[in-house]
């Protein structure tokens, strides 16, 4: 009987698991390490932070579920990496550090003989002073959405600034200031959805008019959303997502700051470097900037105990797979650098998934200001392409566990995978609107698609409500999934 | 779309792109118009995956 190990537990990670327990049966063993006791649907936390989602509705307890998959489950963080085992013993292991009340701060050596490094993002706080509260929580100034837990707090704070709102004197206004906090942040979608969410529950409030909306991020242009921005046909034309976000940021009343590296929060201003090297401030009376991303700092050891986690890990903390990392400018940047099998190049028996694997660089063009601060939209890595990525991760690995390969057998590169995004604009059964789009590739491949860098066929986007009735089916559908609900497999990644 | 857009000032940022009209935005939230674009969406969604599957 063999050992898969599978760190963490989020969508690419829960996807990895449940898939690999399936196929593999009770001939071999899936194990998953996470310290979170609760699965989260990301994508619905935006709901959470104004009030129309609760944490129940968004969350589910984990044990249960693991328990039907036969699965094995230990609510512990994963600290190292051994893939060489130790001197009395060839048998690699990752130590872990069990979070659960009855085994709070035991440590553990699991040996693995496939293991998947799926543990999402270190949420960078700390990275951007006062954004963060020095021990890699979220400072006070700021709320966020990132977590059930934060989007509860974001909800609270944000109900108390609509009741001041709405005994504001005439003229008198609050700014609203949302965005990302640092010039190499990613989830721009998760903010975007944030600002017009807000934008939607002032009006329904009554107390629009009394809010100064401000968007901030890091990207060229509004719409690039990390991902070097997309073009669309509509209308007759080939127009590109700038001119489409622009439009609804008009629309909508929305003021917009790009180019911007947030350097520091204080209590009621944000202080941003823009990209011609000024230093600007903007002030808020309630502000939500998404952090920048980083690996979740797992260390790995060599057979002697030396620190190798150089050899497994980038310098952002995140795993090398088989990408190509050779530095290059952008004008060189190749569909083919991003990496297929998600296989890291040194232990055959790692993979990592999801967030957790390190890109060769991003997909949007690569900016500095004069004083050497990259301001850059790092890549997404989205619900549908994590998801495919763990199945693919566990497809390949468990073909090598059975003895049907030595090598994998899958693939999911992400310039040559699509994705669909939704971006809620306003929540409503019928009054809510999302902007709904597809893209392919996620990464622009220019060799195949000279103009664009995507298929124009499959590369769609429009605001309505019948986004927002898909953004409902996607909540219902990827959580009855994950809780391995009856015909679960048959709901696409 | 607000009746006055406070920040559609000329030749500052929102003056220059475009703004949906009121059929635009009617047709949004036009539940029958909407629910033949549901369908279309998730057939796109479909193509998407079947393409996307390795």
């Amino acid at each position: 009987m063999a050992r898969l190990v599978v760190l963490g537990g989020g969508v690419a990670g829960h996807t990895a698991a449940t898939f690999a327990a399936k196929w593999l049966g009770s001939a071999h063993e899936v194990v998953v390490v996470t310290p979170n006791s609760k699965w989260n649907w990301i994508p619905s936390n935006i709901w959470v932070g104004v009030g129309q989602m609760s944490k129940e509705d968004v969350t589910f307890d984990l044990a249960p579920v693991y328990e039907k998959g036969g699965i094995t489950y230990k609510q512990a963080k994963a600290i190292s990496i051994h893939p060489e085992g130790k001197e009395d013993s060839d048998k690699p292991y990752v130590t872990i550090e069990h979070t659960n009340k009855a085994q709070l701060g035991e440590s553990e050596e699991l040996e693995y003989d496939y293991l998947i490094n799926a543990t999402g993002p270190k949420l960078n706080f700390d990275a951007t002073p006062g954004l963060g509260d020095g021990n890699g929580q979220l400072g006070e100034h700021t709320v966020s959405v990132c977590t059930a837990d934060h989007a509860i707090h974001a909800n609270h704070e944000l109900q108390e600034l609509i009741k001041e709102m709405k005994t504001l004197p005439e003229g008198e206004k609050k700014n609203v200031l949302i965005g990302t906090g640092h010039g190499m942040c990613t989830c721009q979608g998760a903010a975007f959805e944030y600002i017009f969410n807000i934008e939607h529950t002032l009006r329904e409030e009554g107390v629009r008019d009394k809010a100064n909306m401000i968007w901030i991020s890091n990207e060229q242009f509004i719409g690039d959303f990390g991902m070097g921005a997309m073009h669309l046909d509509r209308g007759g034309y080939r127009t590109h997502s700038k001119i489409f976000t622009e439009s609804i940021f008009a629309e909508r009343g929305l003021s917009w700051i790009t180019g911007a590296h947030v350097n520091k929060i204080e209590k009621g201003k944000a202080t941003y470097e823009n990209l011609d090297g000024t230093i600007e401030t903007q002030e808020f009376d309630f502000a939500m900037l998404i952090p920048p991303f980083a690996g979740v700092g797992l260390k790995a050891y060599g057979k002697d105990g030396s620190d190798i986690t150089d050899v497994l890990f980038a310098a952002n903390g995140m795993m090398k797979v088989d990408a190509d990392y050779t530095p290059r400018p952008f004008e060189q940047w190749s569909a083919n650098d991003w990496p297929s099998t998600l296989q890291n190049p040194t232990y055959e028996n790692i993979f990592a998934a999801g967030i957790a694997f390190a890109p060769p660089h991003p997909i949007s063009q690569p900016k500095k200001s004069p004083n050497g601060t990259m301001i850059t939209p790092t890549p997404p890595r989205t619900g549908m392409p994590s998801a495919m990525m763990g199945k693919a991760v566990a497809n390949s690995i468990c073909d090598m566990m059975t003895g049907k390969s030595t090598k994998p057998t899958h693939t999911a590169k992400m310039s040559e995978m699509g994705a669909a995004c939704v971006a809620s604009t306003g929540k409503g059964l019928f009054s809510g609107t999302a902007a709904a789009m597809t893209v392919y590739p996620v990464v622009p491949d220019y060799d195949k698609f000279p103009d664009t860098g995507r298929d124009q066929t499959l590369t769609t986007g429009e605001i309505g409500l019948s986004g927002h009735w898909v953004k409902h089916l996607l909540h219902f559908a990827f959580i009855w999934k994950a809780k391995l609900k009856p015909f679960w497999t048959i709901i696409p990644e | 779309m607000l009746e006055k857009q406070a920040n559609r000032k000329p030749y500052e940022q929102a003056y220059f792109p475009p703004v949906p009209n009121k059929f635009t935005i009617f047709m949004r939230t036009c539940v029958l118009w909407q629910l033949v674009r549901f369908v279309s969406f998730n057939l796109m969604i479909t193509k998407l995956l079947i393409k996307s599957h390795h």
